[in-house]
């Protein structure tokens, strides 16, 4: 039995309010009736009707979601093809090359991602002619590009985790190859893919250097209205926006986390019931 | 040592006739890199027996089995299935099965789709289908758990799904990797007999990978004992424990205090042997081809040496004093030192009913050793 | 139909026996390692990264190289030495502005990694300790604010830092509560400042801090504490002599997930920092976008690269050892 130490639970508590006090805040100042966005006068709900009205809010928001769930869709096919490959094929020409491009773009600068891809997209046009101009094409391919290799991560600390002889099995059972892939392996790593999914989208969503990078003009995503509406500072507008996807967010991983643990639970009790009839 | 009879199984029992052999193993050798696992083994694993490979770990027989599957392929040599070279024949196109020590249970599939999961392959109409799974599931009595996840049901239960999933495709040969290993010490000796059970029932070709000595002498009926990448030797389990042809073997299954010695004068099958660690000259019995001379090691089982206060009247005694002993109800294991300091172990049945007194030996008394010609194994170097 | 690495050429008595005529004997050493699809499987997403990050990381290598010019795109190899134009590397050594920058991103990072460490640690110990069901929600909630917008956690910050904002104010009290009259404030200086950076990259990056910390905290064997006490530590020598050693890859870890990005931030000292002491990552920036030098941009962002090079060997060279370990261990 450890004592419980109210030092550490202290500073616990002192860090989930520093996570949490900025953000109330700015929901509560959200509700402001003032224009001065951090001294209060007045609750109202102002700022959010004038948010459903702003076309350029909802344009941005549009784009945004496309990109994210196209590139959130092809960053977790090609994802988990590379972290399939890394844990199941021991070797093959270029792996050490291979292994350092899927973890390279985690720790790549995105200041460096964002210069090196503009340069490559501006020179490719140069020498091919394509991409004529830059947009939703090119920002949608610098997505798929650095999320991929979080869905790789993912992907490939499951299938580290997986027991391969399961995929044996199959095999010894009469599976072909790719019949094994179908029927074992994408179905065991498949919450895998899946959360690998949502974190692709959730940095698509989220990307305001790269894209500020590979965007043209008249292509301007959610994260580059509030940068450019930010780099002026704190309005009362913002405060409603970002109060809605906070919440939005915010709600979205609750349920998840309410849904997983549930299901840790019901599983636990399985094993509990498997054990008690073994007695 | 002598090692012709353990090369191949022709040196210890008379050649099959070919109809008998399911596998035959010719040569194999298996490379990863410069590491040797399998080294020229050669093997006849006969039609409906139990054929177990015993060993330590890293010694290969985990690496033979996964040839077997078709896993690995071997680097040389060949292994003919029913006459058919397995060469460059994939696992999934092999009539062979592998129960996986982890049981390899398919952890998104019901205990019912575990089992029915090879039978997709077959051609066979949906009903049954449906009734060889059935059929299966009464076989290992998981009929009412047939809706459950594998981590919905005991350890015990998984053993017996992978079971019936590896048997569902009526393969011509089985392999299960240290089946028991995963169970306690209970459970395993019940599945032990289920197993054999099931083999007797179904007439299937087992090959049995273990580590434990145990385990390999009740369920098979011949053992192939390996160690580092060879076989030491093939036969019945008696064979095996009364007739060691290498110092490896009479180590690895049971007990053996070893003697090295030199053979003093051969008459027939009697021959007698100069043991300079228990100070006098023994009488042994042993196979022809031994000339005196000749360097040998001597084996000696604990049990089948006799421990007495008198002096008996045996061919072969010798005097020494308890070191040690270790009581264990039933019966108990002396170490017994000699004369010249080597240690003896010795196994005694505590046959009466008494107090300490009652034992046949205690700490530091002088006892006499006695043994049966027969008894001593005569392993020629 | 290639022949598996390993095995040896097929024998010709295998080439005569019926199994060989088969269509299944298009032979792999092992079963995965079949040709077609397992070429597909590693191909896509290797030429996707070659063709969308490699080649545009090897264009910035040879930007560096290169010099500007006034055409477009802007720069050209040539001058001094056409093939390897050292002009931009002589720069980063001589103008103080690209030494200063370096200087203020190393300090502020290393600073906010040393503050979320001494944040974390305690953090990651405290949840280490707190019933299961409760830790899983405790867990979420650190894990929370990653996933909202990050660009909004950083705006939250300038809402509060805010001359006018209630936190400056209270801060402003306290501190006009403690110190003589004299040297009263009317507001806490905060926003542009290097503080204020510190403090949202804090902020921002704590949970890459907790999560590795916690995760090597909770691995822990709480009976090795025990022990410990039994043999007569107390609390504070079980900490130091049992708990901090065997969290060490835990903090090497979350050490270099804080450190890594915030040495090439960008964000945040764009919104909160002082403009006067940029960080290397504006200077990468403006140099790209404002003053359209390409070579240059590159030239910086290679020197932050290399300067980032050894935190990250240290990294991989860390977790590469901890898997070994963990696959020796039974």
């Amino acid at each position: 039995m450890r004592r419980r130490s109210t030092f550490l639970f202290t500073v616990m508590a002192f860090g989930f309010a520093f996570f949490y006090v900025p953000i109330l805040s700015m929901i509560f100042f959200s509700f402001n009736a003032s224009r001065l966005a951090t001294v209060w006068g007045g609750f109202s709900t102002k700022w959010y009707a004038a948010l459903f009205r702003n076309q350029q809010v909802l344009d941005a928001l549009v784009l945004s979601l496309k990109i994210a769930l196209l590139s959130a869709t092809c960053a977790t096919i090609l994802g988990t093809m590379a972290g399939i490959a890394l844990a199941r094929f021991r070797r093959f020409r270029g792996r050490v090359l291979f292994s350092g491009l899927v973890t390279a773009p985690l720790i790549m600068p995105e200041v460096i991602t964002g210069i090196s891809t503009l340069m490559f997209f501006i020179l490719l046009a140069d020498w091919v002619g394509w991409p004529g101009s830059r947009g939703f094409t090119t920002i949608t391919l610098a997505h798929i590009t650095f999320s991929m290799v979080f869905v790789t991560t993912v992907v490939h600390a499951r299938m580290l985790q997986a027991d391969a002889a399961i995929e044996e099995a199959a095999m010894d059972l009469g599976s072909r190859p790719w019949q094994v892939l179908k029927d074992i392996t994408l179905p065991v790593i498949s919450p895998a893919i899946l959360s690998g999914w949502l974190l692709a989208f959730t940095i698509s969503l989220d990307d305001v250097v790269i894209t500020s990078f590979v965007t043209g003009p008249g292509n301007t995503t959610l994260p580059l209205l509030i940068w450019s509406k930010v780099k002026l500072g704190v309005t009362p507008d913002i405060n409603a926006l970002a109060t809605l996807i906070v919440l939005t967010v915010g709600a979205g991983v609750l349920i998840a986390g309410i849904l997983l643990q549930r299901a840790e639970r019901r599983r636990e009790r399985d094993m509990q019931l498997a054990y008690r009839a073994n007695q | 040592m002598r090692a012709t009879a353990a090369e191949g199984p022709a040196g210890t029992a008379a050649t099959p006739a070919p109809a008998d052999v399911l596998v035959r193993i010719e040569d194999v050798t298996k490379r990863f890199g410069s590491f040797t696992a399998v080294s020229g083994v050669s093997l006849d694993i006969r039609r409906g027996e139990i054929f177990g490979l015993l060993g330590g770990s890293g010694c290969g027989k985990t690496t033979l089995l996964r040839m077997l599957a078709g896993f690995e392929e071997p680097s040389a040599g060949r292994i003919l299935l029913d006459g058919q070279d397995m060469a460059g024949v994939p696992p999934y196109a092999r009539p062979i099965h592998m129960m996986f020590q982890s049981y390899a249970l398919f952890p998104h599939m019901t205990v019912e789709r575990n089992i029915g999961y090879g039978l997709k392959h077959e051609r066979m109409t949906e009903a049954q289908r449906r009734d060889r799974v059935r059929e299966m599931l009464d076989l290992v009595q998981l009929a009412p758990f047939a809706g459950r996840k594998p981590h919905q049901i005991s350890g015990g239960q998984r053993q017996r799904v992978a079971l019936a999933r590896a048997l569902a495709r009526q393969p011509k040969l089985l392999l299960l990797d240290e089946p028991l290993a995963a169970l306690d010490k209970k459970l395993r000796e019940a599945t032990q007999f289920e197993l054999m059970n099931i083999q007797a029932r179904t007439g299937v070709t087992f090959v049995v990978v273990t580590h434990d000595q145990d385990e390999a002498m009740t369920l098979s009926d011949r053992i192939a004992v390996m160690d580092k990448g060879r076989v030491m030797q093939v036969g019945s389990p008696t064979e095996i424990y009364e007739y060691p042809t290498s110092r490896f073997t009479a180590g690895f299954i049971g007990m053996a205090t070893f003697f090295e010695g030199r053979v003093q004068g051969v008459d027939g099958p009697s021959l007698r042997i100069d043991l300079p660690e228990t100070g006098t000259v023994i009488e042994a019995r042993a196979a022809a081809g031994l000339a005196a001379g000749q360097a040998v090691t001597v084996a000696l089982r604990p049990e089948k040496i006799a421990i007495s206060r008198d002096r008996p009247a045996a061919a072969n005694a010798v005097e020494g004093t308890v070191q040690d002993l270790g009581y264990f109800g039933k019966d108990s294991l002396y170490r017994i030192r000699l004369a010249t300091g080597k240690l003896v172990l010795v196994h005694a049945v505590n046959a009466r009913r008494t107090g300490a007194d009652g034992r046949v030996a205690d700490w530091e008394d002088r006892v006499w050793l006695s043994f049966d010609p027969e008894a001593a194994i005569v392993l020629a170097e | 139909m290639t022949p598996p690495p390993s095995a040896s050429p097929a024998s010709p008595a295998t080439a005569t026996t019926p199994a060989a005529a088969r269509p299944a004997a298009a032979a792999g050493a092992g079963w995965f390692d079949r040709r077609g699809w397992r070429d597909v499987i590693i191909a896509a997403p290797y030429l996707w990264l070659v063709v969308f990050f490699l080649v545009p990381f090897l264009i910035v290598i040879a930007m560096s190289f290169a010099t500007r010019t006034p055409t477009a795109p802007p720069f050209g190899f040539g001058g001094e030495n056409p093939i390897l134009n050292l002009q931009g590397y002589r720069r980063l050594f001589t103008d103080d502005l690209y030494i200063r920058a370096f200087l203020t991103s190393l300090l502020n990072a290393a600073v906010a990694t040393l503050l979320c460490l001494l944040v974390g640690y305690p953090m990651a110990l405290a949840l280490t300790r707190v019933s299961p069901s409760r830790r899983n929600i405790l867990l979420m909630l650190v894990v929370l604010p990653f996933w909202t917008s990050f660009l909004l956690r950083v705006y939250a910050w300038m809402g509060l830092m805010g001359t006018n904002s209630w936190f400056n104010r209270l801060l402003t009290d306290i501190w006009n509560f403690l110190v003589p009259a004299d040297m009263a404030l009317r507001y806490v200086p905060m926003m542009n400042t290097n503080f204020a950076v510190v403090l949202v990259m804090v902020y921002t990056y704590l949970p890459f801090m907790i999560l590795p910390l916690y995760a090597s905290l909770e691995r822990l064997d709480p009976t090795l504490d025990e022990a410990a006490m039994d043999l007569g530590s107390r609390p504070a020598q079980v900490f130091r002599d049992i708990t901090l050693p065997q969290s060490v890859p835990g903090i090497i870890a979350g050490g270099l997930l804080v450190f890594i990005p915030a040495a090439g931030e960008l964000v945040i000292p764009t919104l909160v920092g002082n403009a006067g002491q940029p960080m290397i990552g504006r200077v990468i920036a403006d140099e790209f976008a404002s003053a359209r030098d390409w070579p240059m941009a590159s030239t910086v962002a290679v020197a932050l690269l290399f300067l980032m090079v050894f935190p990250m060997m240290a990294y991989t060279h860390f977790q590469a050892r901890s898997e070994e370990r963990r696959k020796d261990a039974p």
